[in-house]
């Protein structure tokens, strides 16, 4: 669906700020999270982890637990069939272990009773004998042939023969002529990045409550980010019908990514079934850390080549990262995404992924991307350092632009990569004066985005009121920006509109709330929706007149005589037509479901100024500003909290966050104390510069913007520190004790 | 027919060609044909792909119809947070 102006349209609602329609539930305590729901009868369960990294489960003995007064039901592995399909059994086998544990915290077995102490003391009655097996936990360690094996028979066909079994995937991409690049180059600049794992860090951990009948039927109440994948996913792995299955997504404490699959929901099912009383599984937010999916760890070599006068002559990188003891295919858009902000005649990005005894990854905004364009913008950061030029004149000499082949593949249409850094450049925030030990970093950032499956209802009321239904939960604002944008094509007042979230049963399927889809893809069924309602508002004004459908507009909110010739009519309004719609055929609704496509790629700079305590390696953002190409921009309050959000992940990232492990391949680090992201007191006002190049895959010029403002500020904190310090900076996080041991050995 | 740029993983599969050329209509008629013309891509085209028609990323739609000169890359299947 292509844009619908070409020229500038004027809004009347969307672009606007009104009040966010789940503010007072959230600041009263109204909504309705995963943990809040409970039910008559009602179990409460816990889940047995393993202690080790990797070991073989010689053997679970349950049966003391069960006998234990209180205890309803305990499920094991072994209360679950074998899935075919190699993606849907990880997930059952990362849900409950199977033969082996994986990594430390992966799950045993589960236990319902008639209450928590019950169940806890339930779970230390379980015999479980493990045997224990040699552990792997970083990536480069874990890609060594003589590593041990996380998973045995799990590389595809795209792996190289000679590698060790832990690599699962590879994958490659670029074009031109890598040699003939770098022999033009008047300097190349080859280094070695890490990053750590780091968590999603939502504040409500996983809950659930599930009931499962005698007679096959079931319901779940969980937080996730889509409740359609949580019942096929759920449905799959315990042998019911979708339809039987009702899944109702709470109000969701946050996902990021981390909520767009199941952990403990099948085994709140399973339980549920067994014991024939609903089953409710909150994770502690230790549980969170140990077994919900970190994003990935990573080592990246980049290499490229710049002439004198800054231009990019080549890019090569090779970027190995682990998804944990589970295949994932985080690498493949890393490597796509490395050099995607620069216009190269020859560029080249290799990617493997390999096992290691680690959580189950699961995707984190822009999942790959900030990894990789940390290492890509860190190198040329240095390029630029040492030719003398000026980074941000460097990035917009070489910036990717309309009709530029990206280097993975397709030609850019209109893009927004030249407009945010001309605003950058432009914003005082570049050209202000930086004191002693203080740094300046720079960085621009991409992501894909896209659409996927929707499928929304808009219901006008017969008080002139519409409902809209649609089935995507709520992580950014999206309810807002829908009932927006029906506002606009109604042209009604946005008040007089209320959207919210299905459950699985009373709306066709909608894909996960991943990829900075919604507001996109939802709003955009939504405008269809709301074309279908006033068409047949026209029709319906038409019978009123008793004039040909085709001689009736709408206008402002109201079915109007299309000229002189169609009569004289005064307008009817949406609330005169709804008033009478039982006398006039029926209730009046508006559908739209499609797969939706034509996202829009999205660019993103960061500008951060930190300054760096010599003595105790800590660093301080004096000031930070994003810059953001976002399409129309909906409701820019939520744009900028996005933008703002983004990038605070980000600087936590950058700063401090880590799953550390241990020799013995326990995690040391989980909980919040320990693993410290951001909080208010440590970061001034992030200041935000929407930038509104129209996405002319939208009527309205909207594009995703929920997952670029992470991917820039890893390289932007990290070029600012390194600035600051005079050493390079090649490994996150940039905690104290490593940027003391650069000034040290630096 | 379409020239299909392929990514490097994947040319191995594709007797080292970075761009091939099928006879299709719309997206149901490449994957098809490609996976029928080289076999060592049916392993990839049945976990995912995405397409990119003229620089528009699609995940599924099999009925997109493609141009006689439209650029088509064939790219992994695209996961998001």
């Amino acid at each position: 669906m292509a844009l619908d102006h070409t020229g500038q349209r004027v809004f009347k609602v969307v672009g606007t700020r009104p009040p966010r329609p789940d503010g007072v539930d959230k600041v009263t305590g109204r909504a309705l999270y995963g943990a809040d729901l409970s039910a008559p009868g009602m179990l409460v369960a816990h889940i047995l982890r393993s202690p080790h990294p990797h070991a073989e489960i010689v053997s679970i003995d349950t049966s003391a637990a069960e006998a234990l007064q209180g205890v309803k039901a305990v499920v094991t592995a072994a209360d679950f069939t074998p899935q075919e399909d190699e993606y849907l059994d990880d997930i059952l086998v990362n849900c409950l272990a199977r033969g082996k544990v994986l990594y430390d915290g992966h799950a045993v077995a589960a236990v319902a009773a008639t209450s928590a102490d019950v169940a806890k003391a339930a779970l230390k009655l379980i015999k479980v004998e493990y045997s224990k097996l040699p552990h792997v936990t970083d990536v480069d360690a874990a890609m060594r042939p003589d590593a041990p094996v996380v998973q045995a028979g799990r590389s595809l066909e795209t792996v190289p023969e000679g590698m060790s079994e832990n690599v699962s995937s590879h994958c490659e991409f670029g074009h031109g002529d890598l040699e003939a690049g770098f022999a033009k180059a008047d300097l190349i600049i080859e280094r070695s990045f890490t990053t750590a794992a780091t968590h999603q860090g939502y504040i409500e951990p996983h809950a659930c409550l599930a009931t499962m009948g005698a007679d096959g039927k079931g319901d779940l109440w969980c937080c996730t980010q889509g409740q359609y994948n949580v019942r096929s996913i759920c449905a799959d792995l315990l042998g019911i019908e979708a339809s039987q299955l009702r899944v109702t997504a709470s109000e969701i404490g946050g996902g990021f990514g981390g909520k767009t699959t199941v952990f403990i929901e099948p085994v709140a099912l399973a339980l549920s079934r067994k014991s024939g009383r609903p089953v409710k599984i909150v994770m502690s937010r230790a549980e969170v850390f140990l077994a919900t999916g970190p994003t990935v760890s990573s080592s990246t070599d980049v290499k490229i080549g710049m002439t004198k006068d800054g231009r990019i002559t080549a890019g090569q990188a090779h970027l190995r990262y682990s998804g944990g003891a589970y295949p994932c295919g985080t690498v493949d858009m890393g490597a796509q995404a490395a050099f995607a902000a620069y216009d190269l005649e020859a560029v080249q990005t290799l990617g493997w992924n390999a096992l290691t005894n680690r959580p189950k990854e699961a995707a984190y905004r822009a999942p790959g991307a900030p990894q990789a364009i940390y290492a890509v913008e860190s190198v040329v950061d240095e390029l630029c350092q040492q030719l003398g030029l000026d980074p941000l004149e460097v990035r917009l000499k070489n910036a990717a632009r309309k009709g530029t082949k990206s280097s993975y593949g397709p030609t850019f249409d209109d893009i927004g990569l030249m407009a945010t850094l001309k605003a950058a450049k432009a914003h005082p925030h570049y050209s202000a004066p930086l004191g002693e030990n203080q740094g300046r970093g720079l960085s621009a950032g991409f992501w894909f985005n896209f659409g996927g499956n929707t499928c929304v209802t808009l219901n006008v009321n017969t008080d002139g009121t519409v409902g809209i239904t649609e089935g995507n939960p709520d992580i950014g604002g999206s309810r807002a920006a829908i009932s927006q944008m029906a506002a606009e094509e109604l042209g009604i007042p946005y008040d007089k509109i209320r959207t919210i979230v299905a459950d699985t049963s009373s709306l066709g399927h909608n894909d996960v709330t991943d990829g900075s889809r919604v507001t996109f893809s939802v709003g955009l069924a939504t405008i269809k929706a709301a074309r279908d309602a006033i068409r047949k508002m026209c029709s319906r004004a038409a019978k009123i007149w008793d004039i040909d459908e085709e001689a009736v507009v709408w206008e402002d909110g109201a079915a109007c005589p299309a000229g002189p010739n169609a009569g004289r009519f005064p307008p009817m309004t949406l609330a005169e037509i709804a008033a009478v719609s039982f006398n006039t055929g029926g209730p009046i609704a508006g559908h739209y479901e499609f797969n939706a496509d034509g996202a829009g790629v999205s660019f993103g700079v960061h500008l951060v100024d930190v300054e760096v305590d010599r003595e105790t390696g800590g660093t301080k953002v004096l000031r930070y500003t994003v810059f953001q190409d976002a399409g129309k921009a909906v409701h820019p309050s939520y744009v900028e909290g996005q933008m703002q959000g983004g990038a605070v992940q980000g600087i936590g990232w950058a700063l401090n966050e880590e799953y550390i492990y241990g020799e013995d391949g326990r995690l040391q680090n989980p909980g919040f104390l320990d693993y410290r992201i951001p909080v208010a007191s440590d970061l001034p006002k992030i200041d935000t510069v929407i930038l509104e190049i129209p996405n002319p895959g939208h009527p309205y010029g909207v594009r995703g913007v929920g997952e670029t403002p992470i991917v820039p500020p890893l390289a932007a904190m990290s070029n600012a520190v390194s600035r600051a310090i005079g050493t390079r900076m090649y490994s996150l996080p940039m905690s104290p004790p490593r940027i003391l041991n650069a000034l040290t050995d630096g | 027919m379409v020239a299909v740029v392929i990514w490097g993983s994947l040319r191995r599969f594709t007797d080292g060609q970075a761009e091939v050329e099928v006879e299709a209509r719309n997206f149901k008629e490449l994957l098809e044909n490609l996976t029928t013309r080289y076999p060592g891509l049916k392993p990839q085209i049945a976990r995912g792909v995405s397409l990119a028609l003229d620089g528009r990323i699609y995940r599924e739609a099999w009925f997109t119809e493609i141009g006689p000169d439209s650029e088509v890359v064939l790219m992994p299947y695209m996961a998001g947070g």
